[in-house]
C-alpha cells in the first residue's frame, strides 16, 4: 500500500490500498479467522508456544492484497532456521481504522503485537506514548545501511530512530505530450499552460487532491516545503510557518481561483485525480504512480500520450519537496520477544524482500541501489524520477499529536477557493498552536 | 433498588400502627437485611457497569490529557468544558444534531401515526402489513447506511442518478437532508408500533359514541385518539428524540462528518479516538449527556398530564 495517498485522518471514506504500478486486488479473509478466534480466546492469535519451537511473532500490517508480503513472511520464517514464525494479522483498509486499532491495543498494554507497519505519520505519537521500542546498536546500523535518508527521517524521533523504512511513496506530475509538449518546470507555468489550454477550447483540468483529508494535508506540506517552509519545529513545540506558507497558500488559491481548477477539487482524492485524467478532461495530474499502469489498462489511447515529469517547483531553478510517504515497520514495546522481532523486521524488508514488494506488491522500494537494479527498472520507467523525487522529499510535520495538526491544515486549506491567504494562515497557527497543547478542539 | 425501597416501605408501613418510634421489630429488620442483600448484586454490578465509567468521564473531562503525551496529564479544572462551549466546531455540530433530531422525529411521528392507523384498521393480511413496515427496522443501521450511501454516490447508485447524477453527500445541506431521510426511513417503523399500542387503548365504545353524536372523523381523531394515546406518544417521541440526539451511525457512514455534517457524537469520537484527546473528549460526553438529561426532563415535565395512567385515570 502506498501512503501518502492513504487517507489518514480528516476523511473516514473507505480508502483502498493503492499500489504502485502491477498488482491486481485479490481479497483475503485470513484475518477475519483470527478475529473470530480472538473473540473467542485472546490467548488464540499471537503468543508464542511455550519454550520448544518456534517463537510466533505477530505482525499486524494493512491487508496486502497481492500476497508479496505473505511472500517475504515465507522466505524470513525460512530465514530464521526454526527460531520464530511470523503470524500476519491483517489491519482493516483504512488507515484511520488501522491506527484506532493498534492505539486501543497499545493503549491496554496489549502484549500479543510484536512489529506493526505503521504510515509514516505515526511514528512521533506512538514513540512519545511509550508504545514503540528504539532501534539501537547493530539492529539500527543495519536499519540505516542504504536506506533513502527522507524515508529514515520519518521514523526518527527526538534523535532516536524507532522503526525500519519498509516502502515508501512519491507523486510526480503526469501530463499529456499531446496537449502539453513540454511539462512545465513551475506552478505557475503549469497554470499559465492550463489557462492557454482552456482558451483553446482544449482539455486543461489540474488535477489534484483538494479534498477536505490526508491528501489536502500533503498538497500544502508540498507546497510550503517547496517554498522552503516548516510547518514545526524540531521539538513540535513551536509553529514555524511564515512566509514559504504565505506563498503555498496564494498558489493553492490561485489554482482554485482559476478556470485550470477541475470544478470538483473540494471533492477529490486521488483516485477521481486518476478517472478524470483517464476520461479525457485533465491535462495535468499530480499522483502516485499507480495511475501508470491503470491508464494502461483502462484508455490505451490516452496513454500513448501519458507522460510524467518532475512535480513542478514553486522556487524556480528549485526542485519541489515532494510530501514522502510509505511504511515503516516497528517492534511493540509490549512484546515478550523484543530481540527476535527486531531481527524479523529486519528481514522482511530486506533486499530480497522489497524486490518482491516492488515487483509483487507495486510499492516503492526504500533501499536506495535498488532503483539501479535491472530487476526493478524494467518494471518501472519512470524510477530515475521516483528516485530524485525521493531524494529531495519532504517529512510531514513531526508531532505526537499529528491528528490534529493535519485535520486543522485540511479543514483551512479545502475549499481552496476560500482559502484566503493571510487570514488562513493566521487561524492556521493559532489552531496547531492550540493542538500542539492538547487544548484545542478537532473538527 | 426498587426492591429494597419497596421492603422498607413495608417494614415502615407495619410499624406505623405500632407507636411513633421507628423501631423494627426483629423480623422486619432481618426482612430488610436480607433486602439489601438480594439487591446487592445489580447494585454493584450497575455501579460498576454505568456509575464508574460516568464517574471516570467526570474525572478525564477535568484533566488535560493527551494518550501520546502521558507525561502532559494535569488537572485543568473547567478549562476543557471552555475549550469546548467557545468552539464553533461544538455550536455547529449541536445545530446540526438538533436540526437531524427535530425534522427526523417530527415527519417519522406523523408518518409513524399514519403507519399505526393503517396497520390498525386492516384487517386483510394484518401480518403481513405489519411484518413488511417493520423490515426498515429490522436492518441493521450500517448495513442500510452502506445502502443509502451507495444510491447516492454520481455514477455508482441509482438515487444520484435518478437525480442528475448528483453529489448530494458533498454539500452540508443536501448532506443533512439525506441523513434525515435515512433516519425517518428507519424510524418510521419504530414509532408505527409504540403508536399502535396506543391506539388499541382507545375504547372502539366512545369512536361509536361520538360517531353516533356526529362527530366527522377528523374530530374524532383529534377529540378523542390523540388525547388517548397521549402516554403513547409521549414514550414514542421520548425514545425517537434520546435516540436522535445520539445519532452516529447514519452520519458516520453516509459523510463521516465531513463538510459540516458532524453530530456531537461524532465531534466527540474524533476528539477521543482520533485526535486521543482524552480530556477534551470526555468534556464533550459529559456536555451530550447533560442535553440528554435537559431534554428527558422537558418531556416529562411538558407533558406531565399525560404521564402514563393519570391521562387515563382523569377519563
Amino acid at each position: 500500500m502506498s501512503s501518502g495517498d492513504r487517507r489518514l485522518s480528516t476523511s473516514r471514506r473507505r480508502s483502498r490500498a493503492r499500489p504502485w504500478p502491477a498488482s491486481r486486488a485479490r481479497r483475503t479473509l485470513a484475518g477475519l479467522a483470527c478475529a473470530g478466534l480472538a473473540a473467542a480466546g485472546l490467548a488464540a492469535c499471537g503468543t508464542a508456544n511455550a519454550s520448544n519451537g518456534p517463537v510466533t511473532l505477530t505482525f499486524y500490517l494493512y491487508p496486502d492484497n497481492s500476497g508479496a508480503t505473505q511472500q517475504a513472511i515465507a522466505n524470513c520464517d525460512k530465514q530464521s532456521g526454526g527460531k520464530y514464525t511470523i503470524s500476519y494479522q491483517q489491519l482493516p483498509n483504512a488507515a484511520d481504522g488501522q491506527r484506532t486499532q493498534l492505539v486501543r491495543r497499545l493503549a491496554a498494554n496489549d502484549s500479543t503485537i510484536d512489529i506493526m507497519g505503521l504510515d509514516v505519520t505515526w511514528e512521533a505519537e506512538f514513540a512519545e506514548a511509550g508504545w514503540i521500542e528504539p532501534w539501537t546498536g547493530a539492529n539500527r546500523t543495519e536499519a540505516e545501511n542504504g536506506t533513502l535518508k527522507a524515508a529514515l527521517e520519518t521514523a526518527m524521533w527526538k534523535g532516536k530512530l524507532y522503526a525500519v523504512p519498509a516502502n515508501t511513496n512519491t507523486q510526480l506530475l503526469w501530463y499529456r505530450s499531446d496537449l502539453v509538449p513540454n511539462p512545465p518546470k513551475t506552478w505557475a507555468e503549469m497554470i499559465q499552460d492550463a489557462e492557454n489550454l482552456a482558451k483553446q477550447g482544449k482539455p486543461h483540468y489540474i488535477e489534484i487532491q483538494g479534498a477536505q483529508y490526508e491528501g489536502g494535508t500533503v498538497w500544502f506540506n508540498t507546497m510550503n516545503a517547496s517554498a522552503g517552509g516548516t510547518v514545526l519545529n524540531p521539538d513540535a513545540t513551536k509553529v514555524t510557518l511564515g512566509e514559504p506558507a504565505l506563498k503555498a497558500l496564494t498558489i493553492m488559491k490561485q489554482l482554485a481561483d482559476s478556470p485550470a481548477a477541475d470544478p470538483s477539487l473540494p471533492v477529490q482524492m486521488e483516485n477521481e485525480n486518476r478517472l478524470a485524467m483517464e476520461a479525457g478532461t485533465a491535462a495535468f495530474q499530480l499522483n502516485y504512480p499507480f495511475v501508470y499502469p491503470a491508464m494502461k489498462a483502462d484508455n490505451p489511447k490516452l496513454f500513448k500520450n501519458f507522460k510524467w515529469a518532475l512535480y513542478p517547483s514553486v522556487i524556480p531553478g528549485q526542485p519541489a519537496k515532494v510530501t514522502i510517504g510509505g511504511i515503516d515497520l516497528a517492534v511493540s514495546s509490549f512484546s515478550t520477544h523484543k530481540d527476535l522481532a527486531f531481527q524479523a523486521a529486519l528481514c522482511l524488508r530486506d533486499r530480497q524482500n522489497q524486490i518482491i514488494g516492488a515487483n509483487v506488491g507495486g510499492v516503492p522500494p526504500t533501499i536506495e541501489s535498488l532503483y539501479n537494479d535491472p530487476a526493478l527498472a524494467k518494471n518501472y520507467p519512470f524510477h530515475e524520477d521516483i528516485l530524485k523525487s525521493l531524494q529531495n522529499a519532504s517529512v510531514r510535520p513531526k508531532t505526537p499529536v499529528y491528528q490534529v495538526v493535519s485535520i486543522d491544515i485540511s479543514h483551512l486549506i479545502s475549499p481552496a477557493r476560500s482559502i484566503n491567504p493571510q487570514t488562513t494562515l493566521n487561524s492556521m497557527k493559532s489552531q496547531i498552536d492550540q493542538g500542539l497543547q492538547s487544548k484545542g478542539l478537532v473538527p | 433498588m426498587s426492591t429494597s425501597t419497596e421492603v422498607t416501605a413495608g417494614a415502615a408501613a407495619e410499624q406505623r400502627p405500632a407507636g411513633h418510634k421507628r423501631q423494627l421489630s426483629e423480623g422486619a429488620r432481618a426482612e430488610r437485611r436480607l433486602g439489601w442483600l438480594l439487591c446487592a448484586p445489580a447494585v454493584i454490578v450497575m455501579i460498576a457497569v454505568t456509575a464508574y465509567p460516568v464517574g471516570y468521564a467526570v474525572w478525564l473531562s477535568l484533566e488535560r490529557y493527551n494518550l501520546e503525551l502521558p507525561q502532559n496529564i494535569k488537572f485543568v479544572g473547567l478549562a476543557n468544558y471552555g475549550a469546548v462551549l467557545s468552539s464553533p466546531y461544538w455550536w455547529n455540530a449541536l445545530k446540526v444534531t438538533l436540526i437531524i433530531t427535530v425534522f427526523s422525529v417530527s415527519i417519522s411521528l406523523v408518518l409513524g401515526m399514519l403507519l399505526a392507523m393503517l396497520m390498525h384498521k386492516t384487517i386483510f393480511g394484518r401480518g403481513s402489513v405489519r411484518t413488511a413496515a417493520l423490515i426498515p427496522y429490522g436492518i441493521v443501521t450500517v448495513a442500510a447506511a452502506y445502502g443509502w450511501q451507495y444510491a447516492w454516490t454520481p455514477s455508482q447508485g441509482y438515487l444520484s442518478a435518478a437525480f442528475n447524477n448528483s453529489a448530494p453527500l458533498t454539500r452540508q445541506v443536501s448532506a443533512i437532508a439525506v441523513i434525515i431521510l435515512a433516519e425517518i426511513w428507519k424510524t418510521t417503523p419504530f414509532m408505527g408500533l409504540l403508536l399502535l399500542a396506543g391506539l388499541s387503548l382507545v375504547p372502539d365504545d366512545l369512536q361509536k359514541a361520538a360517531m353516533v353524536d356526529g362527530a366527522s372523523g377528523w374530530q374524532r381523531f383529534w377529540r378523542i385518539t390523540v388525547p388517548l394515546m397521549k402516554p403513547a406518544i409521549l414514550v414514542a417521541l421520548l425514545f425517537r428524540t434520546l435516540d436522535s440526539f445520539r445519532i452516529f451511525d447514519n452520519i458516520y457512514i453516509l459523510t463521516g462528518g465531513n463538510n459540516g455534517t458532524g453530530s456531537v457524537s461524532i465531534l466527540g469520537w474524533d476528539n477521543l479516538f482520533i485526535a486521543l484527546n482524552l480530556g477534551i473528549g470526555s468534556a464533550i460526553s459529559i456536555l451530550i449527556f447533560i442535553c440528554v438529561a435537559i431534554i428527558a426532563f422537558i418531556f416529562i415535565k411538558g407533558f406531565g398530564t399525560a404521564a402514563p395512567g393519570s391521562a387515563i385515570g382523569k377519563r
